[in-house]
Order: C-alpha cells, then structure tokens, then sequence
C-alpha cells in the first residue's frame, strides 16, 4: 500500500515536472520588447509608411489613368477640313472620308454632319443661333485598327494635297503632354518616397542609439556569458524589424483603407457632375493590384530597412566598445 | 569536464598576469605590477579591503579592461593578440557571478539561466533539460517561471549561480557571491563551489569575508592591497 502511493507520488510529481517544462517560457527577445521608445518608434513608421503608400498609390492611380486616356486617344485621330472659298465643304469633307476610309491602319472614318460640328459649338455660342453664315469647320472621326499600319505623315501629305483646307490632328500634342505630367508625378513620388526613407531611417538610427543606451547593462551581460557582436546586432535587428513590420502594416493598412473608402466614396458620387470629373482625371479609386502589391512591398521594405540600419548601427556601436 | 586543447596539453595556466598594472586617465595606478597565475583545478579566495580593486581586476581577467602595462595570457593566449571573436570563444570557457546578479529582468529565471547557452545558438529543445536539473539542484526548481524582480537575494544569487555552471566552465569567476545572503545560504554556496571545484573547474571568489574564507582552509588567497597583491598559499 505505501509503496503504491509513494509510486502514485512519484507519477504525479513527475506529471507536474513535466508540465513545468512545458509551461516554461523560452526564447523571449533578449531586447525587452514593449517600451516607450518602441511605440513612438512605431508611430513614426506607421506615419512616414502612410505618407509614402498614399503617395504611391496615388501616383499610380494617376500613371494608369494617363495610360488609359493615351490609349484611346492613340486609338483616334481627326481630319479637320475648314471651309474654303469658291469650294463645297460636303464634297471636299466626302473626298477626305474616302482617303482616310482606303488608307491602311484605319478601321473607320465617320464625318460629323453639319449639326454635330455646330452641336459641339453649343456650349460656348449657345443654342438658338444660326450657324450656316459662319465658317465652321468639318470634322472627321478615324478610328484606327490598332495594327500599327498607319503611316500618319504620308495620309497627312496626301489629304493637304487633296482636300482643299483639310489637316490631320493625330493628337501629338496632347500624349507628349499626357506623357510629362504622368512622368512628373511619378517621379515627384519618388522623390517623396526616397525622402521619406531617409527621415525614418534617421528615426531608427537615434530610437536604435536610444535603446543601444537603454540596453547598456544586456549588452554587458551577453558580452560575459560568450555572446558574440553578430549574435546581439541580431537581437536587436528582430527586434527593430518587428518594430518596423508593425508600424509599416498599420501605415500601410490604414492607405489601402483610404483607398478603399475613396473608391466607396467616387461611386457614391460617380452620378454628379464633380464625380464624373473626378473619374475623368483620375479613373476609379479602385486599387489596381499593382497599386496593392507597392503598398505590400513597400511595407515589407521598410521594415527591412529598419531592421538593417539598426543592426548597422549596433555593429558601429559594439566596436567602438571594443 | 572536458579540458580544451590548448590549457590540457600545453600544461598551461588558465590565466597569468605578469606585471600587469592599470590606471584610468591620467590618475595613479590603481593596480601595480599584478603576477600571478590560476592553475587548472585550483580554488583561490581574492580578497582585500572595499575597493582595493577586487572586480577590477575580474574585469582584466574577463577582458572587460585592457591593463595600461603588463601581459595577460588567458588559457595560454596572449590577450593582446586576440580578435573579439577569440575574446568571445574564451568567454565562454569562463562562467562569472556577478555582485549584483546582472539578471535580465525581463527575461524568467529558466530564461537567464539558459542564456549562456542560448547566445551560443544551441536548440533551446537540446539543452532544457540540462538547465531545468541545473535548477532543481541550486533549489530553484519551483522559480524557473518567474522574473527576477520576484524573487529573492538568495534567489537571485543561486539563479546567478546556476547561469555561471551552465556552461561547464573550465574556471568560475565570483565576485562577492555571498555578499548578500544569510550565513546559512553562504555555507551552502561555498559547498557548491568546492563541489563545482571538485568536479575540475578553477574558481576565483572574489570576497572579503573571512569567516567564509576560514571554512575552507585549503585554497590560496590573493590579497589585494596598497594597489598590489600579496598571494598566501
């Protein structure tokens, strides 16, 4: 009898060993992990990630959209014939419609009637007027197949030889436009991207200089039990990439959320006038997934970069303590 | 206790100072022409008056502290010519008590006693129940969840203990170790450094109560005073 309970002591002290084990707590950052430091840090990457995903993600809605008016507006070409003394402009705007129709790389060739070209006046001469005393020109609509076919220069030189006041507008202008203010405002992001690493990697030099300072006596210590400088920059890189993973995924979280209400919000008012102007310039808010996979990246990276210069700056740190 | 090459073979001290002297800035020497050696499996009292330089003079042997003159081998090494990847190799061939514990305290005593080996980088699955024994024997086996500032001095001490044995160290460093238990606890401390002693480590405590000296006749003592040490065998 007593040795069964002795034996059932046995078994139940060695159950409660066994869970002792494995209640323990093993592997916690060896840099304490919550710290006041450590949520401004956060905040302030949160906020230079939320600038940065804003600025990003804008300047892509915008590079999208210019592709968007570029492509239909490269797909378009227009003949303007003007009226000329002493010559029909039905006739003269029929022969450019034929030229342009038998032309390669032109899918159709539609001429505005009288009361369309005055139509398109309306708005700045206003309804009620008669028009058939002014020289309003012909247009005519080309509507190109896209193969690529099309030699503009040669049906230019033709329908001046031709047609008697008759001129191609391939709308060059207009995409060599389009072209710099897509390029400006890509590049003004990276600009903003490009500054706003800078300023949040300087951010993480003094919290890391600041922890480095806090952390003096675990620096110490580690040194004594046999802890080599790659093992403590390490720790302490873990420590700023988490540091950087949670600022960047609440920056770069709350973007795509701004993102996501804009969008929510343009097709709550895609029926007003001001919508439809705002969808003009800058399409949808839809998030394209290249948009989203930037933002993603862009998180990632910045707490790449955080864990990265802080341990540079462990490692400057440690050996001038050598 | 395996023995590493170099203090097995050679027949070397594991640390010899010969000469070796020591100020800060432009100050007197706080340390003149310090000799002496500690020999494998040797147990050495450092001892002297409050600051006669007792844990300046661990720091020399751990390499905390370049000495201004003098030379400082430490298991056959010249320490002048080592790189700090050697001066971390050797580190881990020597276990420290500090006077203050230097327990982190964010971390559990399971946690700080397991850090000597977890800087190695060893599988935390490999060596816990190593340091859960480890525990169990310096009577902290129903502490190893708690953190630091919960326990006591003499729990704080043996935790501090117990990290120093971890690693099997070929020598154990000890600066005042009992300073701050009662005298019940210091005898059961002193007992687990001569049987730590016994088991073929070299231990160094750096103290100065004579009474724990007194209960162990055998060891050496080193005598810092008026800068210099005085070593009675």
């Amino acid at each position: 009898m007593v040795s069964l309970i002795q034996a059932s002591r046995r078994t139940a002290a060695g159950q409660t060993d066994s869970d002792g084990e494995a209640r323990l707590r093993r592997d916690m950052p060896l840099v304490p992990a919550t710290s006041i430091a450590g949520r401004a840090l956060v905040t302030v990457i949160a906020i230079m990630t939320f600038l940065a995903a804003l600025t990003a993600g804008t300047a892509i809605l915008i590079a999208e959209a210019s592709q968007a008016w570029r492509a239909s507006i490269g797909q378009e070409m227009t003949i303007q014939v003007r009226p000329a003394v002493g010559r029909d402009l039905d006739a003269e705007t029929a022969k450019a419609v034929e030229i342009a129709a038998q032309t390669p790389g032109v899918a159709s060739a539609r001429a505005f009637s009288k009361a369309e070209s005055e139509a398109l006046l309306q708005p700045w001469l206003g309804a009620g007027l008669d028009l058939s005393e002014l020289p309003v020109p012909r247009l005519i609509v080309l509507k190109l197949d896209g193969s690529g076919k099309l030699d503009a220069a040669a049906l230019r030189s033709t329908l001046t030889d031709k047609v008697a006041g008759a001129s191609l507008d391939d709308h060059r202008l207009w995409l060599a436009r389009l072209s710099i203010m897509a390029k400006t405002v890509v590049f003004v992001a990276i600009v903003i991207f490009a500054l706003v690493v800078v300023a949040m990697m300087l951010a993480v030099a003094f919290a890391t200089r600041g922890a480095m300072a806090g952390s003096r006596e675990i620096i110490e210590v580690l040194h004594f039990v046999g802890a080599a400088d790659s093992f403590i920059s390490r720790q302490f890189q873990r420590h700023f990439f988490r540091l950087g993973l949670r600022g960047g995924a609440i920056g770069g979280g709350t973007a795509i959320l701004v993102f996501l209400s804009a969008d929510a919000a343009s097709s709550w008012w895609r029926a007003t006038p001001s919508g439809d102007q705002i969808e003009a310039m800058f399409g949808s808010f839809a998030l394209s997934p290249l948009a989203g996979a930037t933002i993603v990246v862009m998180t990632a990276a910045i707490a790449g970069i955080t864990g990265i210069v802080s341990r540079v700056i462990v490692f400057r740190h440690l050996r001038r303590l050598a | 206790m395996v023995w590493r090459e170099d203090s097995e073979n050679a027949g070397l001290s594991l640390v010899r100072f010969e000469n070796v002297g020591l100020r800060y800035g432009i100050g007197g020497e706080i340390l003149k022409d310090i000799s002496f050696a500690i020999e494998p499996q040797s147990f050495q009292f450092l001892t002297g008056p409050s600051g006669a330089g007792k844990t300046t003079l661990l720091r020399l042997i751990l390499l905390s502290l370049k000495p201004t003159r003098g030379l400082i081998s430490l298991f056959g090494r010249d320490s002048g010519s080592l790189n700090k990847d050697a001066i971390t190799a050797l580190r881990r061939r020597i276990g420290v008590v500090f006077q203050d514990f230097r327990l982190l305290d964010h971390l559990t005593t399971y946690e700080n006693v397991a850090l000597p080996l977890r800087v190695q980088g060893r599988d935390e699955s490999a060596y816990r129940g190593e340091v859960v024994e480890l525990l169990r024997w310096v009577g902290l086996g129903e502490r190893m969840h708690v953190l630091p500032p919960v326990l006591s001095g003499g729990e704080k001490q043996r935790a501090a203990i117990a990290r120093a044995l971890i690693v099997r160290p070929e020598l154990l460093l000890a600066d005042e170790p009992t300073g701050n238990v009662d005298p019940t606890l210091a005898r059961r401390l002193l007992r687990l450094f001569t049987e730590l002693h016994k088991s073929g480590t070299s231990v160094v405590i750096a103290t100065h109560d004579l009474g724990l000296m007194d209960q162990f006749d055998g060891a050496r003592r080193l005598v810092l005073g008026d800068s210099r040490l005085h070593i009675y065998e």
